[in-house]
């Protein structure tokens, strides 16, 4: 890792009785993207409004650039770039307007900047006098992108800048990202979407306020332990109820047109394709495969539970 | 009048809608078979939801024809929704209200008699595992148990075919998998499903997927025809290489 | 300060570009006091009277001739005893009585103060209210004419004696300038602070270096101008439409009007610090300003004629400050020098307020 710029050391954040976030540490490094993963309602809003100085913790502290979030949050927040979750920016002014806004308040101008968001904007420039409300998602996300990155500061956050928003779209914002990247910006970005999590550097899986992995995508594959498995067959649900009724099976959970299945014990293909045969009295095709991503968030939040 | 479909519970038939000089739907026609699990897929603005508006009788189509559950939904809208179920994320259920109270507002909004809903009441929480939460307030509740209550409570009046719109964005994977086996049970008891989703991996679960680009449907078909037509591997790639034109 | 501008550039974008706000904040007050000037104006005529005349002497004779012979009033009947009266009330055969004290002018030279009492009938008392006030305005009228050289008085209560044209429009101008402020200034900042935080924009805009205070005066100062030609527009319509004086210093009269429109952009904004929607802004607005401004300010109800309770809660309404200064300096023509109490009680309001909207103003989320 290079030089670390976000540092955070066990953040806990309560809302009365609620823990939003428990002993939260990690720490991000220049020039990382960074991902933070897991479902609605796990922390990430939280956390990131946190380190966008927006919330204070209710313990623990983090400094960005040796900045405290805290005490130092007038000058951090010169520094960083912010995208919330929600659309935000001003429906009843163009795209031009809101980005000339921006610009300004950041005090800065679009011209001193141009080349930072020169990509992405000129795919929304044509539209430029249109108002942002009549933009289609995508293009929403471009011009709140180009907003946040305007005034040119050393750290973007992204508050799941592809929820809600179409696959083709979402391809799209990771291409500008990882172009981003390249101009040794250091990007933290959350998801819900498992998927995207291959495309960071690092990712930290975050689940009911609690981080439960922090590591590359890489090395959270190569660590899943479990014997896992690719099964097929036509009765897609009956094969996934008598999956689940095996003594081997740990676990049986669909994904995408096959079924993944963990084990209790390593078991020859050949020979587990033919127990499933046997009982469920049809055809099936089974695998050993690697897992993904998804499969490890998921092993994650059965050995929490 | 009710017209018996044989096989098909949703047919639609070169169904258009303008809004001014804007085509948000642009004929099209398909049809879904009973019991199936139909992905309904499509870019932002594609015209998806202005189609499940009209499907399920809160839009006029401006011209085409749509017959859902036996009914044509520009004349008898007000059957078609008596025989529909329908969860939408963002609009589901009262979070104000208890979780046995949202099941009895819903089975008393689809007209189910007294004694019928109580039997509802105690045979749907029981299966959905949520005895001990029986008297929450469902804003109290986590979002995938509100998700899946939302289904159960869809399907409280038993209809043909349900209607769901984006049922598992932001859910926990494990919660989304639930939800899925869900939408399996119902439609193995022979419920058709008629689904939209931005993940596509979900897209595989269907037994046919449609994508709409540009308010047209721009193929439809099962996943592993898709994926072997486009020579991909999943259908996240059939997706971008449809939308993307 | 390029940064402000910009935002207050911003600002005024969000004004323009919503054809609906617009219209309610320009067509709203022109309309009310169209509506209001000419419903007030329809004055009462005709009300029908009833006399009990216990001295039956030519001052008492004087002063019923006078009030009979005004359009106001009809007789229905005179009267000759007491319990008669409510008999008459009852039947609901007359909307007012009036009773002459026996010994009348004898008691008036011998410096005494005879009593006219006069009852109303106060199921209505808006138009009780107001035929009162004709009434003692008349005996008002007489005895000043008639009775100058005389050391007694009459005993009447009035509260009209600045409006002798007894024009209810009169009133009701500054009544609707009042709540037209409170309503703009207060409402459509809380609104649009609130519609910030609604969007998501506040995000942003919190983790900008723009300052917080120049976020508020940028919110602050369209609605600052919207307001002041609100106030320009209904007192013109005032003046050429419904022959209204300002009778008093004009630019006394705007430096009252621009106290209480901080005022109210104060409290607009220590709304927008405590609600999350607009929808709560919208209604904590109208439930907390509005209400009070109409009720409790003075302007439909006289705040003598309020519960108890009520005309001490009345003290912390700013609107009732403001209209007793506008009142004063409309129609009384009062001088500064006799209004500076309320001028002061009305500056400390703004004061506190925006002092507690900026204290409460958040620089974080929470």
């Amino acid at each position: 890792m290079n030089k670390v710029i976000i540092n955070i050391e066990n953040i806990y954040k309560y809302y009365g009785e609620i823990k939003a976030l428990e002993n939260i540490s990690f720490s991000i490094g220049k020039g990382e993207l960074f991902g933070l993963i897991g479902p609605d309602g796990g922390g990430k809003t939280t956390l990131i409004r946190i380190l966008t100085t927006l919330l204070k913790p209710t313990r623990g502290n983090a400094q960005i650039n040796g900045l405290d979030i805290v005490k130092d949050f007038k000058k951090l927040r010169k520094q960083i770039g912010y995208m919330p979750g929600r659309f935000s920016l001003y429906e009843d002014l163009t795209v031009e307007e809101n980005l000339k806004f921006f610009a300004t308040i950041f005090n800065t101008s679009i011209k001193e900047n141009y080349y930072l968001i020169e990509d992405i904007y000129t795919q929304i420039e044509p539209f430029k006098d249109r108002r942002a409300g009549k933009l289609s998602g995508g293009m929403k996300q471009k011009l709140a992108l180009s907003c946040a990155l305007i005034h040119k500061p050393d750290i973007l956050f992204l508050d799941e800048p592809t929820t809600g928003i179409d696959a083709v779209s979402r391809v799209e914002l990771w291409d500008m990202l990882k172009k981003l990247k390249k101009q040794n910006l250091t990007i933290l970005v959350s998801t819900p979407y498992m998927d995207e999590a291959k495309l960071c550097d690092r990712v930290a899986f975050i689940q009911k306020g609690k981080i439960m992995e922090i590591n590359s995508p890489l090395t959270i594959i190569e660590e899943f332990e479990e014997p896992l498995y690719s099964v097929k067959g036509d009765d897609f649900y009956h094969l996934l109820l008598e999956l689940r009724k095996m003594k081997i099976t740990k676990t049986a959970f669909p994904f995408g047109d096959s079924i993944h299945l963990t084990t209790n014990r390593n078991i020859d293909t050949h020979e587990l394709n033919d127990m499933i045969e046997k009982r469920i009295g049809a055809r099936t095709e089974t695998k050993k495969i690697n897992a993904n991503i998804e499969d490890c968030f998921m092993a994650k939040m059965i050995n929490n539970m | 009048m009710k017209k018996d479909s044989g096989n098909y519970i949703v047919e639609v038939e070169n169904l258009t809608k303008k809004f001014g000089s804007f085509i948000a739907v642009d004929n099209i026609s398909f049809k879904v078979k009973k019991g199936e699990i139909f992905g309904f897929l499509g870019a932002n603005g594609a015209g998806k939801t202005t189609a499940m508006k009209m499907l399920t009788g809160l839009l006029n189509p401006s011209s085409g024809k749509a017959i859902v559950a036996g009914w044509n939904v520009e004349t008898n809208p007000d059957k078609v929704k008596l025989n529909i179920g329908y969860m939408s994320q963002k609009f589901s259920l009262y979070d104000d209200l208890r979780v046995n109270e949202n099941i009895r507002l819903y089975a008393g909004i689809y007209g189910l008699k007294r004694s019928e809903i109580k039997i509802k009441i105690n045979k749907l929480i029981g299966e959905l595992g949520m005895e001990n939460l029986r008297k929450k307030l469902v804003g109290d509740l986590p979002l995938g148990w509100k998700q899946k209550l939302a289904f159960a409570i869809s399907l409280v009046h038993e209809p043909p075919v349900v209607f769901l719109d984006e049922p598992t964005s932001g859910v926990d994977p494990i919660t989304r998998r639930q939800f899925w086996e869900m939408i399996y049970k119902a439609s193995s008891e022979g419920t058709t499903i008629f689904v939209t989703t931005h993940y596509l991996d979900e897209a595989e679960y269907c037994t046919r997927a449609s994508i709409m680009v540009d308010g047209q449907i721009k193929a439809l078909d099962t996943p592993e025809n898709l994926k072997n037509r486009f020579e991909v591997d999943n259908m996240q790639e059939v997706f971008v290489k449809l939308a993307r034109g | 300060m390029k940064a402000f501008l910009a935002f207050l550039k911003k600002e005024f974008y969000h004004i323009w570009r919503d054809p609906r706000s617009l219209l309610i904040l320009i067509g709203m007050p022109m309309v009310q006091v169209i509506l209001f000037g000419f419903a007030i104006t329809n004055e009462i005529v005709d009300a029908k009277i009833a006399i009990l005349d216990n001295s039956k002497d030519e001052v008492t004779q004087e002063i019923s001739n006078k009030i009979l012979s005004s359009k106001y009033f009809k007789l229905f009947e005179y009267l000759t005893d007491k319990n008669q009266i409510e008999k008459s009330f009852k039947k609901g055969k007359i909307k007012i009585a009036i009773i002459f004290e026996n010994d009348f002018s004898q008691k008036l030279n011998r410096n005494e103060n005879p009593q006219v009492q006069i009852i109303a009938d106060a199921t209505d008392p808006n138009t009780a209210t107001t035929l009162i006030n004709y009434v003692s305005s008349i005996v008002f009228d007489y005895q000043s004419k008639y009775l100058k050289n005389k050391s007694g008085g009459l005993n009447v209560v009035s509260k009209m004696e600045y409006n002798p044209g007894l024009k209810g429009v009169y009133l009701f101008v500054p009544g609707i300038i009042t709540v037209i402020l409170m309503l703009i200034s207060a409402m459509m900042t809380s609104i649009s602070i609130a519609r910030e935080k609604e969007k998501g924009t506040m995000e942003i805009l919190l983790v900008s270096p723009i300052k917080p205070l120049m976020v508020i005066v940028g919110k602050v100062v369209p609605y600052i101008s919207l307001a002041l030609v609100n106030a320009v527009t209904i007192l013109l319509l005032g003046v050429f439409v419904f022959g209204l004086p300002i009778r008093g210093s004009l630019p006394v009269l705007m430096l009252e009007i621009i106290i209480f429109i901080i005022t109210a952009l104060g409290l607009g904004i220590f709304i927008s610090t405590k609600v999350e929607t607009q929808q709560n802004a919208l209604l904590v607005s109208l439930m907390g300003l509005l209400l009070p401004t109409i009720i409790l300010s003075g302007f439909i109800y006289p705040i003598e004629s309020l519960p108890e309770i009520l005309q001490y809660i009345s003290h912390i309404i700013p609107a009732k400050w403001f209209l007793i200064i506008l009142r004063d300096i409309m129609i009384k023509g009062t001088e500064f020098r006799f209004i500076i109490k309320e001028t002061l009680i009305l500056f400390g309001m703004m004061t506190f307020f925006l002092i507690i909207s900026i204290k409460n103003y958040k620089i974080r989320l929470e």
